[in-house]
């Protein structure tokens, strides 16, 4: 680990530690990972351009792929493109020690196709969609998803207001223990 | 903008974050994810590093991995706090890291030596085990799998970590002073044959590995310093399930609470969409499969919802109850039937005092035969009686196969006793049941999984290969658990037998599993069926080898030519020999002999015991009720406010 330890700084390298959940070897691994990313392009490029991120075998098959990009992605250009302090805050939010709140609040905002900070019925059908794949006999029939999707704002919806927020979002998943390990 | 983006910004202005203390977990919930409230950034990141300086070093640390924000920004945050604390950053963070680590992962009052002890036994658990079994192994199992099948791994690590430390104890306190010290023979040594390892008997019999090798007198040396072996037993022994006991209830308990909801039933396709995407999949047809069964599962349930309010007729229940009669009917049967043949079977066995090596392994194939056949039948039965929840499936299986188990261990213990050494022999024959247990799993593997997906993919044409069964699989661990608890009172090694099978388990269920099968339908909630696997390795199964080993310790009388206690009436007694010894030679001591008839020996200081727990118990499920309660009255004030709200802008549009 002597050449890719000298290129991440030992200061860089405990601030890292320190502000995510990843441990030194884990870090190193990212980093190394991320090179590996960079390796054909530019060197003097600093973030990842999105097509490239999502050749990683983790992120290929994962139906919200587009949408962790564009969540962990704090690029000017919105094109989702990830640095490596994003490539970080992503494995960080997705570790087995990251708290139920770190986890669900990237969800959250993962699964908020629209970006409008609350979860409506469009958001709800789409989420849906990604869920259950791309084929056409695993789709539920319009009829299933619109039951489906008033059954889960009658269960979850607790102001009533025809969409899910942050806060009744959590509530939900505080409620399941098995989000954390599968997260 | 709607309402609830209106409700946010008024909750932001309240003072964020007040609950600091170590205990509470810091809340992310006064910061809004929203970029649009631009002048109120600074004055945010202000108000949150006054908070943070005032909080201590490893807090600090904690609140500041927390929080949702992007690296940069938490770089940010932290520039600007460490650059006004006037302590000099001389002290470089790299050298502060591993106190901060420590004080992170060991947060428990020193006060508390038991904790202590605790902690560092767990903690020295995920050390120890962490070696033998990679983990690259299992992130490839759960990359396919899914959580589900992970946690038939992570069982097994488990029950490694207690047959370590089982080892440990009873290896170190008792087999090594007793091979150090090895007693005169009266008979000579049988030679060592092969069939021994199966058998367990011949060359073994005389061996360190029984109870029947171990002297029943003080061992010295000339200069070495005594070792009272009948007491070390004892202690040992007691010791080892002491602890055991503990470790089970604290792991049950923890797990319990992590998988325990106050209202489960309310919210359940809510959860199911939001909660069922398992982000460590990683393999394409694995998510396909995955989103195969998440549409199956939701159909399921959306059907489910919209059936609960179709009544069934009186006739339809009448079918249904019979049919579930015939059911038991059928499964208690077969069950007597099987006992009552493996009765009659030992008998003709044992008729003969003097059997010949190999014929002693009939009896363990012939209750390994049954342990794998009847719980077929079982499951024809239960496709028969088709339940309509999965879980109320697993549960009746669960109890029909332990209802097995239980019975022919049983009937095997009406055998064991009345021989001549019949611990050293109920020993053998307990490590002769573990090791056909193991020989029958490793059939069933290649039989059952490896032979039967290459007949499925070749013969029938069927493009999936066959399932893993989760719970059959984690019952068959448990069982054999159970016979090494049961055995270590006479054969204090067993434990290494144990240890070496389920190694060997690991690596053979994790290449078959790879090569030959696919994951569960049924969707799996890991977390639950976790705290059921731990519940049952803690109730049915160590509690009863508890209970068998203490009444074999309290009221049955050692035999009297082998073992330990050979000229007590009781094992027990040694205890109470030793204690009278103490009060003999040390009379400050005798609060310790009182202590001991008076409260232990003392039934009403049990029954004092348990009803305190009682008590303990409903008050818990009071305050749970009361829980619930507060929780309907909170949700219908909030539905209240929102309706109450939006009548205002209706009234007062502006």
């Amino acid at each position: 680990m002597g050449t890719t330890a000298s290129q991440l700084g030992k200061d860089l390298l405990s601030e890292y530690q320190e502000l995510t959940f990843l441990t030194k070897q884990e870090i190193l691994l990212a980093h190394k990972r991320y090179s590996e990313l960079l390796s054909k392009e530019d060197r003097n490029l600093t973030s990842v351009p999105m097509e490239k991120v999502l050749s990683l075998p983790e992120l290929k098959s994962n139906p919200f792929r587009k949408r962790i990009c564009h969540v962990f992605s704090t690029s000017d250009m919105k094109d989702g493109s990830l640095t490596f302090e994003d490539f970080l805050d992503l494995l960080s939010a997705f570790s087995d020690s990251a708290t139920l709140e770190i986890k669900s609040h990237y969800a959250f905002r993962i699964f908020d196709f629209d970006d409008d900070g609350t979860l409506d019925g469009g958001d709800l059908e789409k989420l849906v969609n990604c869920l259950t794949g791309k084929t056409e006999d695993t789709r539920l029939t319009p009829e299933e998803m619109r039951q489906l999707i008033s059954n889960i704002l009658e269960e979850s919806d607790i102001d009533k207001d025809g969409t899910v927020n942050l806060s009744e979002f959590q509530h939900v998943i505080s409620r399941s223990p098995d989000f954390v390990r599968d997260g | 903008y709607n309402r609830t983006m209106k409700l946010r910004r008024r909750r932001q202005s309240r003072p964020s974050i007040k609950d600091f203390s170590r205990s509470a977990r810091p809340s992310i919930r006064g910061y809004g994810m929203e970029t649009d409230c631009m002048e109120t950034e600074g004055r945010k990141r202000d108000q949150l590093v006054n908070n943070l300086q005032n909080l201590s070093l490893s807090d600090r640390v904690r609140m500041l991995r927390a929080m949702p924000l992007s690296v940069a920004e938490k770089s940010e945050l932290r520039y600007l706090y460490s650059s006004t604390i006037l302590l000099s950053t001389s002290l470089s963070f790299s050298s502060l890291y591993p106190a901060v680590h420590i004080s992170l992962s060991f947060s428990i009052p020193l006060s508390c030596c038991l904790c202590l002890s605790l902690s560092t036994i767990v903690s020295l658990f995920f050390l120890t085990i962490s070696v033998p079994l990679p983990q690259v192994a299992l992130k490839r199992v759960s990359g396919r799998f899914g959580t589900g099948v992970l946690s038939y791994f992570l069982f097994v690590k488990t029950l490694l970590f207690f047959n370590i430390f089982l080892f440990l104890v009873t290896g170190l306190l008792l087999a090594v002073p007793q091979a150090v010290h090895p007693p005169t023979l009266t008979q000579g040594h049988e030679a060592f044959s092969g069939l021994e390892l199966l058998t367990g008997g011949g060359y073994f019999s005389d061996s360190v590995i029984y109870y029947g090798y171990y002297s029943n007198s003080t061992l010295s040396k000339d200069c070495r310093p005594s070792y009272n072996m009948p007491l070390a037993y004892f202690f040992t022994i007691g010791l080892a399930f002491f602890i055991t006991c503990i470790i089970l209830v604290y792991s049950m308990s923890k797990s319990f609470g992590q998988s325990f909801r106050i209202d489960k039933s309310h919210g359940i396709l809510a959860m199911k969409v939001f909660c069922s995407w398992d982000f460590k999949v990683i393999k394409k047809t694995s998510v396909k499969l995955r989103s195969e069964n998440i549409c199956i599962q939701l159909r399921e349930l959306l059907e489910e919802t919209s059936r609960k309010h179709v009544q069934k007729t009186a006739c339809q229940r009448i079918g249904r109850v019979l049919v579930h009669v015939l059911a038991w009917f059928i499964c208690i049967g077969s069950t007597v039937a099987c006992v009552l043949a493996l009765y009659y079977f030992s008998e003709y066995m044992h008729k003969d005092p003097l059997l010949k090596e190999a014929s002693l392994l009939a009896l363990p194939v012939v209750v390994s035969l049954i342990n794998l056949l009847l719980p077929g039948i079982f499951n024809a039965t239960a496709w028969m009686e088709e339940y309509d929840s999965p879980s109320v499936n697993t549960y009746i299986a669960i109890s029909r196969n332990l209802m097995l188990k239980v019975s022919v261990l049983v009937v095997l213990c009406f055998h064991w006793l009345g021989r001549i050494c019949w611990e050293s022999f109920v020993g053998q024959e307990l490590y002769r049941f573990l090791l056909m247990d193991f020989i029958f799993t490793i059939l069933d593997t290649f039989f059952g999984e490896f032979l039967w997906r290459l007949f499925s993919q070749r013969v029938l044409k069927r493009k999936r290969k066959p399932v893993f069964d989760i719970s059959r699989n984690v019952l068959e661990l448990i069982y054999g658990q159970t016979l090494a608890w049961l055995g270590v009172l006479f054969t204090p090694l067993l434990p290494a037998v144990q240890i070496i099978k389920l190694l060997l388990l690991f690596y053979m269920k994790q290449t078959s599993v790879m090569m030959n099968c696919q994951s569960p339908r049924k969707p799996y909630r890991a977390s639950q069926m976790s705290t059921i696997f731990i519940t049952l390795l803690c109730c049915p199964s160590f509690l009863g080898a508890a209970v068998c080993v203490s009444y074999t310790m309290w009221s049955i009388r050692p035999s009297e030519s082998c073992g330990p206690f050979r000229s007590l009436s009781t094992m027990f007694q040694s205890g109470k020999l030793w204690v009278k010894e103490l009060e003999t030679h040390n009379p400050n001591l005798a609060w310790l002999a009182w202590a001991h008839s008076y409260i232990v020996e003392n039934p009403l200081f049990l029954f004092l015991a348990a009803g305190i727990f009682l008590i303990v118990i409903y008050f818990n499920t009071q305050v749970v009720d009361g829980q619930r309660k507060i929780i309907s009255l909170l949700q219908e004030q909030i539905e209240n406010v929102t309706s109450l709200n939006s009548l205002i802008q209706y009234l007062n549009p502006s």
